[in-house]
C-alpha cells in the first residue's frame, strides 16, 4: 500500500459530518483483545508476536468484515509513514515507535475500522465515525469483533470478562471516547466545572491523541474509565447522557458569546483568520489554537467562505508528518514552521477566506 | 493507564487549577503523586491506601508457572504476563479490580463460542479422547487407567 495516496483524504473521523458535527468531531470505540494460549504482547517473544501477527492477519482477510481491511507490517514503515498513521488516528504512539517485534495495523479505505496488532494487547480494535454516533459505531465494531471471534480464539474468563495485559481494561475491553470541540466553554471559563462533573462520574478527559496528550485546539475526548461490572450498552449510555450535557453547555456558552460579545468574537476570528494567513513561521500548537478560534467562527456564522471540511483538511495536513510528505521533503524544527506557515497562506489565499 | 512518570499504573488523578484558566492533569502512580504532592520528600502517606497495603502480605514473590511473570513484576509495570495471571494472582487482583472499576465481575458482552477453558477442562477433553481411541484399539489396560484418571478430575 503506498500510504501517500491517503494524502489527500480526510479520513473518517476529520469528516466533519453527522449528527451534531457543530461540537462533535468524532466518536471512536475501541475493543482490547487476546488471543488465548498465547501470553500477552509484553511478555511474548518475537516468534510468538510472529504468530499472533500471522493469524490475525488471516482471520483479518478471510472473514467477511465489510469493509475490506488491509494490513501492513509496522516493522516494514519508515518513521515518516509510522507518525503519518498516528497523526491520521490509524495506530498510537506506542505502536509506532515504543513496542518491538512483528506489530501492525490492518485498515479499510476509508480509515473507519482499524485493527492494531501486538499493542499492549494482542488485538486492539477500533471504529471510528465523524460525529455523535454511539450505536451506529458500536454495532459496527460489534460486527468486526463477531467476525474475528469466530476465526479467533479469544482469552475470555467467565468472571472477569475479556482478558488484557491491563486490569484497567479487563472485563469488556471498551473504551469509547467522544471528541468535542468546546471553544466557548473555554472563553466562558466554564469547562473546569464540566471537568468536575466529569470526573465524579468515572469519565476522563484526554487531549487530541489519546493517553497523556495535553489538551490543544479546545479538543477534548470524553471516554468512560471503567470496564468491568457494567455492560457496554449501560456504558455507552453513561456517556451518551453526559454528553448531551455537555453539547448543552456549549451551545448556550456560544449563544451568550454571541449576544454579549459579538464584536469581541469577530475580531478574534478575523484575527485568527489574518494570522494563519499572513505568518511566514507557525507551530502545529498555534496553528491548533488559531484553527480552534476559526472554526468557532464557522459555526457562529461569523465567517462562511470556509467549509468545516476544508478546515479539516487544515488541519490535518499541517501536522507534521503529513506537512513533510505535502512538502516531499525531511524538514526539522523551524523549517517545518516556516513549511507550515508556507502551506496555510497558499491555501487560505487560494480560498479566499475572510471574515463576513 | 500508565503512571506519566514511571512505567508503573496511573492510579491517582489529578488535574492542577493553574492561574490564567489553565489546566494540567496528571495520572501517576501511587509512589510519584506521592512524590509529587509532596516534593520536600517528607514521604508522608497519602489518603488512599497505598497498593502494598490494600492487598496485605507482600505477594511479590508470587510466580505464575505460565509466563514466568512475578507479581512484584506486575506491580512494577502495570501489566499482567499472560491470562493465566488472572486466576494465579486473583487474591492480590481482585482488590485492585474493585478499586478500579467498583467491580469484579464483568457483566457484558461474551464471546458466542463461550469462555476459554480452564486447564483441567482440556485435560479432561484430551483424556475423553484418548480413552476412546484406547477402546477403539482394544487396548484395555490403558483405557482403564485413563479412565480411573478421569474420574479423579471430574471428582476434583
Amino acid at each position: 500500500m503506498n500510504l501517500d495516496s491517503l494524502l489527500p483524504n480526510l479520513g473518517e473521523w476529520l469528516r466533519g459530518t453527522g449528527p451534531e458535527s457543530d461540537v462533535v468531531v468524532s466518536t471512536r470505540i475501541r475493543l482490547a483483545r487476546n488471543l488465548a494460549g498465547i501470553p500477552f504482547t509484553t511478555r511474548a517473544n518475537n516468534a510468538q508476536k510472529a504468530e499472533i501477527e500471522q493469524r490475525v492477519r488471516e482471520a483479518v482477510t478471510k472473514s467477511d468484515i465489510s469493509p475490506r481491511l488491509e494490513y501492513l507490517s509496522v516493522m516494514g514503515l519508515m518513521p515518516l509513514d509510522r507518525l503519518f498513521l498516528v497523526e491520521r488516528q490509524l495506530i498510537s504512539r506506542e505502536l509506532a515507535n515504543a513496542l518491538e517485534g512483528p506489530r501492525g495495523v490492518a485498515f479499510d479505505s476509508r480509515e473507519s475500522v482499524s485493527v492494531m496488532v501486538n499493542e499492549e494487547d494482542h488485538l486492539r480494535i477500533q471504529v471510528m465515525r465523524s460525529g455523535m454516533s454511539l450505536e451506529e459505531t458500536w454495532e459496527q465494531i460489534n460486527g468486526v469483533d463477531d467476525s474475528l471471534e469466530a476465526r479467533l480464539p479469544y482469552a475470555f474468563h467467565d468472571r472477569f470478562g475479556y482478558l488484557t495485559a491491563c486490569p484497567t481494561n479487563v472485563g469488556t475491553g471498551m473504551r469509547a471516547s467522544v471528541m468535542l470541540h468546546l471553544p466557548a466553554l473555554g472563553i466562558t471559563k466554564q469547562i473546569e466545572k464540566v471537568f468536575k462533573a466529569l470526573q465524579k462520574i468515572n469519565l476522563v478527559v484526554r487531549g487530541l491523541y489519546g493517553e497523556g496528550s495535553r489538551a490543544s485546539g479546545d479538543l477534548y475526548q470524553i471516554s468512560n474509565q471503567v470496564t468491568l461490572g457494567k455492560s457496554e450498552s449501560r456504558l455507552l449510555s453513561e456517556i451518551r447522557e453526559v454528553i448531551a450535557m455537555i453539547l448543552q453547555y456549549e451551545r448556550h456558552a456560544r449563544s451568550v458569546l454571541l449576544k454579549e460579545r459579538r464584536q469581541a468574537e469577530h475580531d478574534r476570528v478575523a484575527r485568527a483568520i489574518g494570522t494563519l494567513g499572513s505568518a511566514t513561521m507557525i507551530t502545529a500548537e498555534e496553528t491548533m489554537e488559531l484553527l480552534s478560534a476559526v472554526r468557532l467562527g464557522i459555526h457562529l456564522r461569523l465567517l462562511d467562505d470556509l467549509p468545516p471540511t476544508t478546515l479539516n483538511q487544515l488541519f490535518i495536513h499541517t501536522q507534521s508528518a503529513h506537512l513533510q510528505k505535502l512538502a516531499g521533503k525531511h524538514l526539522d524544527g523551524e523549517d517545518r514552521n516556516a513549511e507550515r506557515a508556507k502551506y496555510l497562506r497558499n491555501r487560505l489565499r487560494d480560498l479566499g477566506a475572510s471574515p463576513t | 493507564m500508565k503512571c506519566q512518570r514511571c512505567s508503573k499504573l496511573a492510579t491517582l488523578h489529578i488535574t492542577e487549577v493553574l492561574p490564567n484558566d489553565q489546566y494540567e492533569e496528571f495520572h501517576l502512580c501511587e509512589d510519584c503523586a506521592k512524590k509529587y504532592l509532596y516534593p520536600s520528600g517528607t514521604g508522608k502517606k497519602t489518603s488512599s491506601a497505598s497498593l502494598a497495603s490494600e492487598i496485605g502480605e507482600d505477594p511479590g514473590g508470587k510466580q505464575c508457572q505460565q509466563c514466568a511473570i512475578k507479581f512484584v513484576e506486575f506491580r512494577n509495570s502495570g501489566r499482567l504476563g499472560c491470562s493465566h495471571d488472572y486466576d494465579h494472582f486473583s487474591t492480590e487482583l481482585v482488590p485492585l479490580l474493585e478499586s478500579i472499576h467498583g467491580d469484579t465481575r464483568h457483566n457484558g458482552k461474551k464471546p458466542q463460542r463461550g469462555s476459554t477453558r480452564p486447564p483441567e477442562q482440556t485435560e479432561l477433553v484430551q483424556l475423553r479422547r484418548k480413552l476412546q481411541q484406547a477402546v477403539t484399539d482394544e487396548a484395555y489396560e490403558s483405557a482403564a487407567q485413563l479412565r480411573d484418571r478421569i474420574r479423579q478430575l471430574e471428582e476434583s
